[in-house]
């Protein structure tokens, strides 16, 4: 019982990637109908956002301090970092919180990125077939992820979590089970709220705004809210911004636990396809339930009760359960008819 | 068997000179620097491989995202061919053709009941599996991370028994005969001619016409009657095969199976190839491959001081700058290259090179027609 509990907490913060990824995908494939097979290296630059931002806010002025003497005896420097001599306490604070403060960095710089990607490439392919979408936005992934190889490097860069939330949490004792029982890193239960929390406000916004509803209209019937007056075609261009600022979010916030490098986004793209898929092409809420899913079927996969059964499930559980739904309900769990369908 | 062999003249002279041109490649590759044997034993077994995708790709216009499993396959079996029978090459590739067969009758089976993006995430599903699953509890077979390789203690029951073992590790060979340096290389030539002379006889046949047919519309002939799956799951076994078979090169040309041969790069690497150089085509395929393979070698070998003396002409102070911004593109950086290379041809030039000599020879002749670059238009089989 209390090994269930554990394994399905720790797929809960995977699940919440796959299902930002996932929601990303399914917005821009249910605006613009475009298969972008970019979408894993936007996430992989928002994990760059919070790397660049704690890059920035480090920069260091070097003091050389005459009075005291290092060990080996030459003038002691002092490096205090520039955020700490202009803000003072604020300055330590913004270090330490690094991750959580480059969401602030990251909305506009995603923002941006997503909008010049689909106006500067994207917007050609709407008529052109899948294929040709999946194979530009390929290469667009390749050029993305070598142009942060060439900033940042080939290595992973670690990025701290803060120090209030390394630790784990006694979630077993909330329960009312014995304590120390089950317990679940702070930061991965921070990111589970964090990728609820997006989640919800993007819903929110499609339901409930004049915009969102403008745009779920688009997603049902292009042509006619086109004839209506509306320019239908704007909106779509800021929600593949809002799908970058989603994937990026997600990024910037997985840091902690995966030091981010170059090729992390297609590490995640090919599963979010799947995620996509299992959820039904096209369903917003069918990948969300398909990314949590997933999560915690991979969770449930690497226990070592279930290897020693079925040797090596873990690795495969994804693509089984995907060959499994394809073949058994080609729509997925909530798709809509017609939908990349013959 | 003569019917086979008979081919229009046009066909016979478009591979005339494609055999020629492959034989001749020590001639014509060293002023471009690459006529070493093992690029060039590389340049064969990549245009095999591409030809094959292109006949399930171009033909069919089915996206599989998968092939690299088959080529995977094809080396593990080739290796296991040499470990326990025989260092003989014929077996080896035999053997891999048929299992890469197997593989692929049974995923194509399965992904062929979807079409269009589904089928591509399906492929990929199975190929990332055997990936997964080479790497972690199929290691007994595959050796895992380290890779599969010949060892003293191998069997090799039949080469035991027709001789005395020698010293150290053997090398591939043909009916006794070892290949050294530039032999290899003719081999894998020998195959890609062979290989091109059956996908020019499955393009000009009514098979491949049933499978283009697929291609410019499924619906319409699924309702005038015609089962499309077979000829589908055809074609894919046909590519699945030559991806085998280039798997057993590879595996022929070094005696070494990796995991790594079926990870989804390399599969979309394939893609690129047959992309690069033009959808559908006979030998577009063969030009992506070379294209790909050529720059691989050439633009990951630059480095800083090649690119002084290349840049040699260029005022000092600028030299500098040049120097920096293409150093980003060359070496370490190709990928980059490549990347961009791939959208460009994709937003400009959509079928590839051939598409762009077809325009050109439009542009001079006034024979090639300019229309037949939207035929050549990649269509998903939706």
């Amino acid at each position: 019982m209390e090994a269930l509990l554990a394994q399905l907490l720790n797929g809960l913060d995977k699940g919440g990637a796959y299902a930002l990824i996932a929601l990303g995908l399914t917005l821009v494939f249910g605006t613009l109908g475009v298969v972008n097979f970019a979408h894993g290296a936007l996430f992989m630059l928002g994990a760059f956002c919070a790397v660049a931002f704690r890059q920035l806010i480090t920069l260091e002025s070097i003091t050389i301090d005459p009075d005291q003497l290092s060990p080996w005896g030459t003038p002691l420097e002092i490096k205090t970092p520039l955020a700490q001599t202009w803000f003072g306490e604020w300055g330590s604070f913004i270090v330490e919180y690094s991750v959580p403060l480059s969401i602030v960095f990251a909305i506009p710089v995603m923002l941006l990125i997503g909008i010049a990607m689909e106006r500067g490439l994207i917007k050609h392919f709407y008529k052109r077939p899948h294929a040709e979408q999946i194979l530009v936005t390929f290469g667009l992934a390749i050029v993305l992820q070598e142009v942060v190889k060439a900033i940042f490097g080939a290595n992973p860069i670690s990025q701290p979590m803060p120090s209030a939330l390394q630790g784990a949490a006694d979630v077993g004792s909330w329960l009312g089970l014995a304590p120390n029982m089950v317990t679940y890193p702070w930061w991965r239960l921070t990111y589970f709220v964090f990728s609820i929390g997006v989640l919800s406000a993007v819903f929110a916004f499609l339901r409930f705004t004049t915009f969102g509803m403008v745009v779920r209209a688009g997603m049902v019937d292009r042509e006619t809210v086109g004839i209506l007056g509306i320019n239908i075609g704007r909106r779509f261009t800021i929600m593949f911004g809002i799908a970058a600022v989603v994937a990026g979010l997600a990024g910037v916030m997985y840091t902690p636990l995966v030091p981010p490098n170059y090729h992390l986004g297609m590490d995640f793209l090919v599963l979010s396809f799947v995620v996509v898929v299992v959820g039904g092409m096209g369903s917003l809420p069918g990948a969300v339930a398909a990314g949590f899913l997933l999560g915690i079927l991979q969770s449930f996969a690497s226990m070592n009760e279930v290897k020693s059964i079925l040797p090596g499930i873990d690795q495969i559980i994804i693509y089984l359960t995907a060959v499994v739904i394809l073949l058994v309900r080609p729509r997925g769990l909530l798709g809509r008819r017609g939908v990349m369908e013959s | 068997m003569l019917q086979f062999f008979n081919v229009p003249r046009r066909d016979l002279l478009t591979f005339l000179a494609f055999s020629a041109v492959v034989l001749a490649m020590p001639l014509w590759l060293s002023p471009l620097g690459a006529a070493y044997p093992g690029l060039m034993q590389k340049f064969a077994i990549y245009a095999i491989f591409a030809l094959g995708f292109n006949i399930l790709f171009g033909l069919t216009g089915y996206l599989s995202f998968g092939h690299a499993a088959f080529v995977g396959v094809g080396s593990y079996t080739a290796v296991w061919s040499f470990k326990l029978l025989t260092m003989d090459v014929l077996p080896a590739m035999v053997f891999a053709v048929v299992v890469a067969g197997g593989f692929s009758l049974v995923i194509g089976y399965l992904s062929l009941r979807r079409s269009g993006i589904y089928f591509s995430i399906l492929t990929l599903a199975f190929a990332q599996m055997c990936y997964s699953l080479a790497y972690s509890v199929l290691t007994p077979i595959t050796n895992g991370e380290t890779s599969l390789q010949l060892t003293l203690r191998d069997p090799r029951i039949i080469d035991t028994a027709l001789a005395p073992r020698g010293e150290g590790l053997p090398s591939a060979s043909i009916l006794g005969h070892v290949f050294s340096g530039v032999e290899g290389f003719y081999f894998c030539a020998v195959m890609l001619i062979v290989g091109f002379f059956i996908s020019q006889k499955i393009f000009s046949s009514p098979f491949g016409m049933m499978l283009r047919a697929i291609k410019s519309n499924q619906v319409r002939m699924n309702y005038t009657g015609f089962n499309t799956r077979p000829y589908a799951l055809t074609a894919f076994v046909i590519s699945g095969m030559y991806a085998g078979l280039a798997g057993a090169l590879l595996a022929v040309t070094d005696p070494l199976a990796g995991a790594e041969r079926m990870q989804w790069t390399a599969s979309g690497e394939v893609v690129l190839m047959t992309i690069l150089g033009g959808v559908g085509t006979l030998i577009g395929p063969v030009i992506g491959a070379w294209l790909i393979k050529y720059f691989e070698n050439i633009f990951s070998a630059f480095n800083e001081q090649v690119l002084h003396r290349v840049f040699d002409w260029v005022p000092d102070g600028l030299e500098d700058i040049v120097v920096l911004i293409t150093s980003k593109f060359v070496g370490e950086g190709w990928h980059l290259t490549l990347g961009l290379l791939f959208v460009l041809i994709v937003v400009f030039l959509p079928g590839g090179v051939m598409e762009g000599v077809r325009r050109i020879a439009g542009l001079f002749g006034r024979r090639g027609k300019p229309s037949s670059g939207a035929a050549m238009r990649v269509q998903p089989a939706e």
